[in-house]
């Protein structure tokens, strides 16, 4: 099962994992990443680049299936405006034993951050908003990868 | 070709998208940044340090020395921030 899905309503964690857990595996692992409040950010604003962002997504799960031994893997993220404390993506995995779902969470989350156009704004509640910048640290955890 | 823009780079020159003829001499993303550059001050603020943007031609991830050769889409943006 490889399921990826872009969406500009509110995730539901329960509903992105569905049916990972009824694939026979004996381990679910997942990362819910969430909006946050970062000295004074009220919302957050994401962009992405139809088609690419897609393929992009499912391109890292194609990967991470023939890295691990897989049963299934989901990738669900928001767009547009989400306000702080709500989901902003939510990865899961499945496989028959854990260490291959947990390192597949990561790798995909990890790799999601460095190689899946999507464009972050930060609001503020005096009205300003600004782009955020790409971090080195997730260029460095996106490497260990490689 | 079709020129698409995200986030800062869609922002600062004004426009989602747009048709350009791009010139003969223009062989590669290093040459279209230069001459588009010089369309706007828009385009100019948008592409004056292009060590900031990242490429996509036909929706895939390609260096600044990349050819356009008959790709019909290129996609100009800043590094992603998503997740």
């Amino acid at each position: 099962m490889k399921r990826v899905l872009i969406s500009g309503e509110p995730i539901s964690t329960e509903v992105a994992l569905a049916g990972l857990s009824d694939l026979g595996g004996g381990a679910v692992s997942s990362f819910t990443g969430i909006s946050r409040d970062d000295g004074g950010v009220t919302a957050i604003e994401l962009e992405h680049y139809p088609g690419m962002t897609e393929s992009s997504l499912m391109r890292l799960i194609d990967e991470a299936f023939a890295r691990w031994a897989l049963l299934g893997a989901a990738i669900v993220h928001r767009i547009g405006r989400v306000a702080v404390g709500e989901p902003v993506v939510v990865v899961g995995a499945a496989s028959r034993h854990r260490a291959d779902a947990l390192e597949a969470t990561a790798f995909l989350i990890d790799r999601l951050k460095t190689d899946a156009p999507f464009w972050k704004k930060e609001h503020y509640a005096d009205g300003t908003s600004v782009w955020v910048d790409a971090k080195s640290s997730d260029d460095d955890r996106s490497s260990r990868w490689a | 070709m079709r020129l698409v823009y995200f986030a800062a780079v869609r922002e600062a020159i004004g426009v989602a998208c747009e048709t350009c003829d791009l010139p003969a001499h223009v062989r590669n993303i290093h040459d279209a940044i230069d001459w588009l550059a010089g369309q706007s001050s828009g385009h100019a603020l948008a592409f004056q340090d292009k060590s900031r943007l990242r490429f996509a031609l036909d929706q895939d991830m390609v260096p600044l020395d990349a050819v356009l050769g008959d790709a019909h889409e290129l996609a100009i943006f800043p590094p992603v921030t998503g997740g």
